[in-house]
């Protein structure tokens, strides 16, 4: 483990960050190694979005390092930023496409930005990331008209247009059915072995979560609960891991809101 | 009183950030500006959605406001046997006052309102991040052609405002209430002077272009990234706009035509 730490892609020490007076993170400490699948798990609003924004350099920690490939961060000028942003890719959880523009001219879009590629070179490129998301046919449909499935995969090849080091995956699974998750499960894996991408998948979908991470961080209440990899945390003892694992409604994590006695509250008479 | 005094202070301090940021952004778009020129088609096109798309409602407009200002001029003239000077009645009302100003704020409701809501809309569904994960400052690519296309639409749709303005005037005031054809443009030619109308009233609507493209970005921009903060973001860009245009005119009149 200790040898990972020397060489990780991403390295965040005593992460502290608030939105206004709520405090998202409270001393976080990561890392995310080259050339592996690193989930981060946890309840919905526990600032899993934030984090990656973090990482990419768009919200600037209270306290705390992140480093990406030897970099911090936050001591980047911002060409530089805006250069190693180009060597990260990050699929958002709406995929985020530009509606005014069709699938081909999206997929073109850092490619028109960042590289002096002739029409014809960046017409190659762009069926080939299309072909390698199985939309090459759909190049000519507007955002609008794609399933919620296909934007995100339109939106894939979008990311992965300038051959980006590293992938940020935010919920790509949520609101997806089995067949599309599936795709999309099958897409991460294929661009992390084959490409060598390493990814960092943001998710609350345990099953598809535990298939393909090499490495999980849970987190909540602005801390790591737990960490490690799918098979030592699927035999965790810790009661919040075990709970949202399985799933359960109620345990650590608290199914009802904090609230008086629900009998104090009915023979109340004022709201 | 405590509690008022601070509630004095927190809103004074609102209004300063708020006012902070947007110069912030303003500089922002101003050193985008180069690269706008670099690449004209991202400003034709937004010419077109915040310009041209306003032509027809601005059109429409300026003719009534001519007929209108025409038909009222011409009941007060008359009394006094002025009717001579029904045209120069109608230019310089229409170059000094009504152009600049409803032009700046029919183009609020119509362009302005949709700027803020588009950009609200794709800070909301995260384009605006994405393009800066994909390194590409949307302060440059999405806001300043968006901004340089407004600032330059306003004066252009003032002009345009105040001519058809001027052909409702004679519509009214020469085709059907018959007023003398070379008194109405004669006095108009004659009285219309360069520095002090023409001038002034392109000043103006330069600096309410400036005014209507700043609020509706800021707003957009600036907005709560939900459907309500969408909403609320683009009452206030027209509400703001409304109240700062007329504002400005009051000023800009004051210090132009002070003889
Ligand atoms: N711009 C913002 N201003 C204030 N609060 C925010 C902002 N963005 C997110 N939050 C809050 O921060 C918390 C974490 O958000 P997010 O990172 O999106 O959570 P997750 O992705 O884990 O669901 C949420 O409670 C959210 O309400
Ligand atoms: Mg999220």
């Amino acid at each position: 483990m200790d040898q990972l730490r020397q060489n990780s892609l991403v390295r965040i020490r005593n992460l502290h960050f608030s939105h206004g007076d709520r405090v998202i993170f409270d001393g976080i400490d990561m890392d995310i190694p080259h050339g592996q699948i690193t989930a981060i798990m946890g309840p919905s609003g526990t600032g899993k979005t934030t984090l990656l924004k973090l990482i990419a350099g768009q919200l600037v920690p209270d306290i705390g390092t992140i480093e990406v490939d030897g970099h911090d961060i936050q001591r980047l000028p911002t060409s530089q930023l805006y250069k190693l942003r180009m060597r990260m890719g990050m699929l958002f959880q709406s995929g985020a496409l530009l509606t005014d523009l069709d699938v081909f001219d999206n997929v073109a879009f850092p490619l028109r930005e960042h590289t002096r590629l002739n029409n014809a070179m960046i017409r190659k490129l762009v069926l080939l990331k299309l072909e390698a998301v199985g939309l090459r046919g759909a190049r000519h449909l507007m955002p609008a008209e794609l399933s919620g499935g296909m934007a995100r995969r339109v939106a894939l090849a979008r990311a992965i247009a300038l051959d980006p080091m590293m992938m940020m995956y935010d919920e790509p699974f949520s609101g997806q059915d089995p067949i599309s998750m599936g795709v999309l499960v099958q897409l991460i894996r294929q661009l992390n072995r084959a490409a060598h991408i390493s990814s960092i998948l943001v998710s609350h979908d345990i099953h598809e979560t535990l298939q393909i991470a090499d490495y999980i961080y849970m987190i909540d209440g602005g801390k790591i609960i737990s960490q490690g990899a799918p098979q030592s945390l699927q035999t965790q003892q810790d009661a919040w891991t075990d709970q949202f694992i399985q799933g359960r409604p109620d345990g650590p994590v608290a199914f009802h809101y904090a609230a008086p006695p629900l009998a104090d509250d009915l023979l109340e008479s004022a709201p | 009183m405590i509690r008022f005094i601070t509630a004095v202070g927190h809103s004074t301090l609102q209004l300063l950030t708020s006012l902070g940021r947007a110069s912030l952004l303003l500089l922002a778009m101003l050193r985008g500006l180069p690269s706008v020129l670099k690449r004209p088609r991202l400003l034709i096109d937004q010419m077109h959605s915040v310009g041209v798309l306003t032509i027809s409602i601005v059109s429409i407009s300026g003719l009534f406001v001519g007929m209108v200002l025409a038909l009222q001029s011409h009941h007060i003239l008359s009394r006094f046997g002025a009717d001579s000077a029904l045209g120069l009645m109608v230019a310089a009302a229409l170059i000094r006052e009504l152009g600049p100003v409803l032009s700046a704020l029919l183009f609020t409701g119509r362009a302005g309102s949709a700027l803020t809501a588009e950009i609200g809309l794709m800070k909301a569904t995260e384009q605006l991040s994405s393009l800066e994960m994909m390194a590409v400052n949307p302060k440059y690519h999405i806001l300043a052609p968006r901004f340089l296309a407004s600032f330059l639409s306003v004066p252009l749709l003032a002009a345009l405002f105040s001519s058809l303005g001027v052909l409702g005037g004679w519509l009214v005031g020469g085709v059907i209430l018959g007023v003398d054809e070379a008194a109405f443009w004669g006095g108009m030619q004659g009285g219309i002077d360069l520095r002090n109308d023409l001038i002034n009233g392109v000043i103006k609507s330069i600096t309410f272009g400036f005014v209507c493209a700043w609020i509706a970005i800021y707003q957009g921009y600036d907005c709560v990234p939900t459907s309500e903060g969408v909403s609320r973001a683009t009452t206030r860009t027209v509400v703001q706009t409304s109240m700062a245009v007329l504002g400005l005119d009051f000023i800009l009149t004051a210090l132009m035509f002070n003889h």
